[in-house]
């Protein structure tokens, strides 16, 4: 009853069925657009709260609990006073670009949903091309971030989009060689496909220990990739600030703060999917009556569960990890993570082909 | 859904990024003073424009990005048909990541990777 199976194509036959195509496309278009939108606003609420009370609950402290039940309205009324608040243009910044960066980081949080499965036969978009659609959307924000750090005409501002492009572009190879051992595993882009092939068991315990090494380097640079701590060089609130941000204030701040939860949500997302299966349940192997046991509880859990476990685990590397400074950030990138990562693909490949895997 | 998807996401993306700056704007009257328009620097008054020269280091691991990133797009098709085409595939690519490998050592030996 909780679950989402099916409820998609109950609307798509209905809408079909009553009007006419055209109407009918559009139709679903409007109501992926007040979807999208409630996910990215629920999800900014959820989300900024969350990592206060998981920073809160490491320092051993409470953390918002004024405002609602438990600090539950905490983020709303943030919201509220960020709205209000003046959204300041610097004299001397270049207005066109400056005003246009938030827009493009949003449009990339946005754009990233489509191929996302968020429960069994829920996905926006499944194409073909998966994988390397996230892969290749997700490294646009990139240009956001450049953006807005030049625009500002601020020396904070252009030493934190430096440091961001450098520190995205280069986590975004051990992450992209990650996803491609799953991808080498599975045979197949679509996140579907890939999803159909973790049945029996997901891909963290199937592949051996290769996988769990891909599992690992996946975090790392996803955590780089996103710009969080103990990565967060590009915001650096004790150097620079706020990094890239600096100028930015009102809701278009507000919006690279929703733009990099929502990028955070976005790539844990992928990782449950590729790594532990997506919306499909715990299976193992002959165990009927367990798997049974599992398929009840509905796919959409499954997925949220396992994409919150995910965020959780980022969100505690933040609080326990000190910051690493710049040559120790691209070190750990082009001198372990990259070499490991091509040998560790070499790895996959040969469990794959001699069909080691369980 | 097909790629209309992608339109309707695109604008779903500008209509709560717009809507959220204009209600902004309509709800509050603006003021601007001299001090407000000047870059944040922490109070100190700002010297010299930051549209300059940068460190050329962030140059050079862009330049090595690119190199590595084509041989990603390049693995992406030998990933799915892997399985299939069997253990010539895997000779292949280690050939591949040999030689790209070999330029990363060398990039590496000339100090390209020495933050300095």
């Amino acid at each position: 009853m909780f679950s989402l199976e099916g409820i998609t194509k109950t609307i798509q036959d209905w809408l079909f069925s009553s009007f006419s195509p055209t109407v009918a496309l559009l139709i679903e278009c409007a109501i992926i657009i007040l979807l999208a939108i409630a996910l990215f606003a629920l999800l900014g609420l959820v989300l900024v709260l969350m990592e206060r009370k998981v920073a809160a609950h490491i320092q051993i402290r409470l953390g918002p609990n004024r405002v609602g039940p438990g600090g539950m309205f905490q983020t709303v009324a943030d919201t509220v006073k960020l709205i209000m608040k003046e959204g300041l243009t610097p004299d001397m910044a270049d207005k066109f670009l400056f005003n246009l960066a938030p827009f493009i980081v949003m449009i990339v949080a946005m754009l990233l949903l489509a191929p996302i499965a968020f429960a069994k036969n829920f996905q926006i978009w499944d194409i073909n091309i998966g994988v390397l659609y996230v892969s290749a959307v997700s490294s646009l924000s990139v240009i956001g971030i450049l953006m807005a750090g030049w625009a500002s005409n601020n020396k904070y501002s252009l030493l934190g989009a430096m440091r961001s492009g450098a520190q995205i572009v280069s986590y975004e190879l051990s992450a992209g060689l990650a996803i491609l051992s799953v991808v080498v595993l599975t045979g197949s882009l679509q996140i579907s496909d890939i999803i159909e092939s973790q049945k029996d068991g997901w891909w963290l315990f199937k592949g051996h220990i290769p996988v769990i090494i891909a599992f690992v380097i996946f975090l790392i640079a996803v955590t780089a990739e996103t710009n969080r701590a103990p990565f967060d060089l590009a915001e650096a609130e004790s150097e620079l600030t706020a990094g890239f941000h600096t100028e930015y204030s009102g809701m278009r701040f507000a919006f690279f703060f929703l733009a990099e939860y929502i990028n955070i949500f976005i790539v844990c997302s992928i990782g449950a999917t590729l790594f532990l299966g997506g919306w499909m349940p715990l299976h193992i192997g002959n165990w009927e009556s367990f798997n049974h046991l599992m398929d009840y509880i509905p796919s959409s859990v499954w997925f949220m569960g396992k994409t919150f476990f995910l965020i959780f685990l980022i969100m505690w590397f933040r609080w326990t990890f000190p910051r690493l400074r710049v040559d120790q950030l691209l070190n750990l990138e082009w001198k372990y993570l990259l070499p490991i990562s091509l040998f560790n693909i070499l790895l996959v490949t040969l469990i794959a082909i001699m069909g080691w895997h369980f | 859904m097909g790629a209309i998807s992608l339109i309707a996401l695109g604008l779903a993306a500008i209509l709560f990024s717009a809507g959220g700056i204009l209600v902004g704007k309509i709800l509050l009257k603006k003021s601007h003073n001299s001090q407000k328009g000047q870059p944040y620097e922490c109070g100190i008054p700002t010297e010299t424009s930051p549209w300059h020269q940068f460190h050329v280091g962030y140059y050079l691991f862009a330049l090595l990005f690119l190199i590595f990133d084509v041989e990603l797009v390049f693995m992406y098709p030998w990933a799915v048909v892997v399985k299939k085409v069997g253990l010539l595939a895997l000779v292949e690519i280690f050939i591949f990541i040999f030689i790209l490998f070999m330029g990363f050592l060398y990039a590496h030996k000339k100090g390209a990777l020495k933050w300095s």
